[in-house]
């Protein structure tokens, strides 16, 4: 059985980004989160774990920059400029959805990003190695339609990976596909994390899905979403078949889901 | 099984996701489609003329037996042989409809799309002229006609009204079509910096395409329509000019056989900007637009 701890793991290197008491109230009164704080370290891969309307979308979109908190902070890591490579202010996105334009082809999309920032210097050459790193060079001219469910996530993610950002948030970008491609789709996250360094920030509301993927697994309570509990995942990359299966591994999703029942207890939903 | 992680294209799981978007993309569209769609199609194009032909037969048969005069109703052979007769001053006024109408469509496509982009882009425009464009379109345009055949010269007057009513439906279709852009698509342009004009190039504009280009299509009968309501408005003091009065002088003749032909001209006029606005629809959005895509059942 593998010793899970329930307590954060020691701080070896800085935060890249950090919520600190963070809330955020609507419009019409929803209270999304309340005095969430969180750090992100580089170069960690951390899972926001929680029932559906607990606000793990919300942080992410915090996180983003595409809305803006109502109570509380977002600290950044200083870094010299704002361009610099390492600049944790470089964020990937991936969505629920693919959210692909239907009326570009898979190479345009990818593009995108760089169109939008002016990097287009090098772009055909980046697109293509954006493409290939999700085994999709082949489908460079292909229309989004022309795509499988599976396919038009790797664009989505490849089109977050085309500007090499220092940080990716994703938005339980694999929850509307089959296992088996969800399957192949963690593997191959893994892989790209594990060779490219980068920090990931995941949402899911996948017990499974999280402990196979994360270092640490964030525990949330619904409405008003808050961290109720965070879980360090111990066991070594790169991880495979054999971890998923594993004992450990089972232990790991039995602790979490303890966590996670013990957490949607604690409010009403 | 060996689930691995293999980043490459060899393996089992993405090959078989390729193999069965290749066979998507490679067989769909020809082949399978060919053998069912092709009696299909046919039907489409032959039943609608035999439709026709039964039509004009048993119309000529009823003129020919029944010896009805040609001032009552001309047959079918008459008003072909007065297409051909009078065919100098029909295509005179056929060419000065048909300039209006496409000019008024012309200036209806332009107006309607700029005025939409101006819109969406300032609130206050929107709401301070919205409702004019609303008024100028729901007020009848046979009651605007003589009242602008009254300020303006003729044939600015009949391009005016061909405008009026062309230029509605590309403004509401341009402006629900620039609101329909998908809300995760206009945060990744927002996180991504872009700025007013990209959003509206690369995002809003392709994706109200399909909405355009549906205000478009009606646009284009309604452009005619609009002309021709003016040209009649116009009547006799118009200085002989387009089809529409040239329909309304013949009637005054009781030349019925010159106003089947006019009408028969009208009316090929219409079918025939509509299957080019069709066909230009088709072309853009046949790649991606769910609306373009045959789908095999």
């Amino acid at each position: 059985m593998p010793a899970p701890s329930s307590a954060p793991s020691p701080p070896a290197i800085a935060a890249v980004v950090a919520l600190d008491g963070v809330g955020k109230t609507f419009a019409n009164g929803v209270v999304a989160l309340a005095r969430l704080s969180l750090d992100v370290r580089l170069g960690q891969f951390v899972s926001l774990l929680g029932p559906s309307g607990c606000g793990k979308s919300t942080a992410l979109r915090i996180i983003a920059g595409l809305s803006e908190p109502t109570g509380g902070r977002v600290e950044w890591r200083e870094t010299k400029s704002a361009d610099d490579a390492a600049n944790p202010r470089r964020i990937g996105f991936v969505f629920q959805e693919p959210t692909l334009m239907p009326w570009a082809t898979v190479a345009a999309n990818v593009r995108l990003p760089l169109k939008l920032k002016g990097l287009e210097a090098d772009a055909p050459a980046r697109v293509t190695a954006a493409l290939a790193r999700v085994g999709l060079a082949d489908f460079a001219a292909s229309y989004p339609r022309e795509l499988s469910g599976g396919m038009k996530m790797r664009t989505s993610i490849a089109r977050a990976l085309v500007t090499e950002p220092a940080l990716m948030l994703m938005d339980e970008p694999f929850a509307a596909l089959d296992e088996i491609t969800r399957f192949r789709l963690n593997d191959d996250l893994l892989a790209l994390w594990q060779s490219l360094g980068k920090t990931v920030v995941f949402v899911t509301h996948s017990v499974f899905e999280s402990v196979y993927l994360s270092q640490r697994i964030v525990v949330m309570t619904p409405r008003p979403g808050r961290v109720f509990t965070e879980v360090v995942i111990d066991a070594p990359h790169p991880r495979d078949q054999r971890f998923r299966t594993s004992a450990e591994y089972a232990g790991y999703c039995r602790l979490v889901s303890e966590a996670l029942a013990e957490a949607s207890s604690v409010s009403v939903c | 099984m060996d689930c691995r992680v293999k980043p490459g294209n060899d393996d089992p799981i993405l090959d078989r996701d390729k193999r069965e978007t290749l066979q998507e993309t490679m067989t769909d569209p020809r082949p399978k489609n060919e053998a069912p769609a092709r009696p299909d199609r046919a039907l489409r194009v032959l039943l609608p003329i035999a439709v026709l032909a039964l039509v004009v037969a048993l119309w000529e048969a009823v003129v020919r037996v029944g010896h009805i005069p040609p001032y009552v109703l001309p047959s079918p052979q008459l008003i072909y042989s007065t297409l051909l007769s009078d065919w100098a001053m029909l295509s005179a006024a056929l060419l000065v409809t048909l300039t209006t109408t496409l000019e008024g469509f012309f200036l209806a496509a332009v107006g309607g799309v700029a005025l939409a982009v101006l819109f969406n882009q300032s609130r206050v425009i929107e709401y301070s002229l919205y409702p004019y464009a609303v008024i100028l379109q729901v007020t009848p345009i046979v009651a605007i006609a003589p009242l602008l055949l009254v300020y303006l010269p003729q044939p600015a007057a009949v391009l005016a009204c061909a405008w009026i009513v062309a230029f509605f439906p590309v403004l509401a279709n341009t402006t629900l079509g620039l609101r329909s852009v998908d809300r995760n698509l206009a945060d990744l342009f927002r996180l991504y910096g872009a700025t007013r004009w990209q959003v509206l190039r690369e995002l809003k504009l392709p994706a109200a395409l399909p909405y355009i280009l549906g205000g478009l299509k009606i646009a284009g009968g309604l452009s005619l329509i609009g002309a021709v309501v003016a040209e009649i408005a116009a009547g006799s003091a118009g200085a002989g000019s387009g089809l529409a009065y040239v329909i309304v002088e013949a009637g005054y003749r009781l030349n019925i056989p010159r106003m089947f032909a006019a009408l028969l001209l009208l009316s090929l006029t219409g079918i025939v900007i509509f299957f080019a606005l069709s066909l230009v629809s088709h072309l853009l959005l046949r790649r991606w637009h769910e609306s373009a895509i045959v789908q095999e059942v």
